[in-house]
């Protein structure tokens, strides 16, 4: 199976982010290249702190590029839009709104009917496993439940792509396999454009179909993995093991 | 009865004691041990027959406690309501559009710090002791606290919450409904019950000036008659009011502000 063949989808021309503040210019990303193709599932992996939460912000148009431009489906990025949908690295629940108001909220600001859009956000609430929790309030949720509204809630609004920022660095280990599991279920059955960061070999491994090595700060490509392995995968499986060793390595060199 | 309940229960009999021991030691100090003459430090039996006497009887300042609280609280209300329906949006207007908060920021830094109590001169001057001129200054110590709670809740919108909002295309006007708003309202209630407490203050202290009628000239007038049993029937009214008024609010807030922080 050759991406090349793919449509692209997202296409990081060139792109670099400086951030002026009062210690001076900062140079986040230099220069970044690199496309993803339609339901592909890419993980951006990098050491901590090397601007990956930043490449994920431009992709969704919250931070714009000062070089170079991001194009999604043929249009340059200049803005958030709800075609483009994110999951944090803490939870952003509204915590004022239960969760079936919390997920029902990207089909309530663009207008659909309320049996419509409650009918589809109930779809997206048994799909992560919350079915009947609806009328609880986020403050009531463990984290792994607060992070299963979040995703709810992106997939909900039937975006092409969704991003997801860390979304489990905050769980403890027990929960965040289990979160892996789901996410890997989720998106086999929910095919969409998915842009993943973590840090963690492991979970990247475990989830992506192609995984781009990051440089340390400032951000550039430093390699490319397919992930070619059959799913679910096995995380004690010896091409697991080896490919999560390799990629540890290379890791460690793009730090040293 | 479970654990939670029992405790419930405990915790229940012990402020009902400490009110009870309260009314013990004024009874002790006033009655039994007379530390102060009566006319001056009534003991708490006398002044519960003054205030059944007086829930009904128009002596010593014509009007009986009803229509004092009536009058009052129709004041209180008048100049809180109007506090409250002007100081709220333009607080959150405020906090929302930058270009409001440009124009009314720097009258409102000069007003803020002046005490309403301040205002009582000026206002008896300029309306004499009718309802305006206590309306105004409940008025004016109500949009304070009210401005400045819904500015800062607004102002503290988490910026990511407005991300997510922005990355599900929500408008600017849907963002300040969905998000800014809902997030501000427990800030917002706050202020609501600071106000509430400060528009009590000035008005007893307005009616304390000049009145002819309502709890403040109420005490007043006793004052003026050594009738410190009325004036503590006054005081003690007051007190009851706040109670009843911070319970109000506390079924709204359960009603309004869901799912906490």
């Amino acid at each position: 199976m050759t991406m090349e063949k793919k449509k692209t989808v997202i296409e990081v021309r060139d792109v670099s982010k400086t951030f002026y503040n009062r210690e001076g210019d900062h140079l986040v990303v230099d220069h970044l290249n690199f496309n993803v193709y339609e339901n592909e599932f890419v993980v951006l992996f990098g050491p901590g702190q090397c601007g990956k939460t930043t490449v994920l912000n431009l992709i969704a148009g919250l931070e714009l590029p000062t070089g170079g431009e991001v194009v999604v489906n043929g249009e340059k990025v200049v803005g958030p839009s709800p075609s483009r949908g994110m999951v944090y690295q803490t939870t952003n629940l509204f915590m004022w709104y239960n969760v079936m108001k919390n997920v029902e909220f990207g089909p309530c600001v663009r207008g659909v009917k309320k049996a419509e859009r409650r009918k589809k956000a109930q779809y997206y609430i048994d799909l992560v496993g919350l079915t009947g929790f609806e009328k609880h309030f986020p403050v009531k949720l463990s984290g792994g439940m607060q992070q299963r509204v979040g995703i709810a809630r992106a997939y909900c609004n039937e975006p092409d792509i969704i991003c997801m920022d860390e979304p489990f660095g905050h769980l403890d280990a027990q929960t965040r396999y289990l979160m892996e599991e789901e996410v890997d279920r989720i998106s086999a059955s929910e095919k969409r454009t998915v842009v993943f960061v973590t840090n963690n070999a492991e979970e990247a491994i475990y989830l992506a179909d192609r995984i781009i090595l990051l440089h340390n700060c400032p951000t550039s490509v430093h390699r490319e993995y397919l992930v070619n392995l059959p799913r679910p995968r096995n995380y004690v499986a010896p091409e697991f093991l080896e490919l999560r060793e390799q990629i540890t390595k290379d890791m460690d060199d793009t730090i040293g | 009865m479970s654990t939670y309940k029992k405790r419930q229960f405990r915790l229940r009999i012990v402020s009902l004691l400490s009110i009870l021991v309260f009314l013990a030691v004024w009874y002790v100090c006033t009655a039994v041990l007379r530390l102060a003459p009566a006319y001056s430090l009534p003991d708490p039996i006398t002044v519960f027959q003054s205030f059944v006497t007086k829930l009904s009887s128009r002596v010593p300042d014509g009007a009986t406690l009803p229509q004092h609280i009536w009058e009052s609280f129709k004041i209180a209300m008048a100049g809180y309501l109007m506090g409250v329906v002007i100081g709220v949006p333009l607080g959150i207007a405020m906090g929302w559009v930058s270009w409001v908060e440009k124009i009314v920021r720097p009258v409102f830094d000069f007003l803020k710090p002046i005490p309403p109590i301040a205002l009582i001169p000026v206002m008896i001057t300029l309306f004499g002791i009718g309802i305006e001129s206590k309306a105004c200054i409940i008025f004016f110590s109500t949009v304070i606290p009210s401005i400045v709670n819904s500015y800062s809740g607004i102002k503290q919108t988490s910026q990511i919450h407005l991300w997510v909002a922005r990355t599900f295309g929500a408008s600017n006007l849907q963002q300040l409904f969905t998000v800014a708003i809902p997030s501000a309202l427990p800030m917002i209630f706050a202020g609501l019950r600071v106000a509430m407490g400060v528009s009590w203050m000035g008005l007893v202290a307005a009616e304390l000036m000049g009145a002819t009628r309502g709890i403040g000239y109420m005490i007043s007038t006793a004052r003026n008659l050594l009738r410190a049993d009325i004036i503590i029937v006054g005081l003690l009214t007051l007190g009851f009011i706040g109670i009843v008024i911070s319970l109000v609010f506390d079924l709204i807030e359960i009603k309004f502000v869901r799912g906490g922080k």
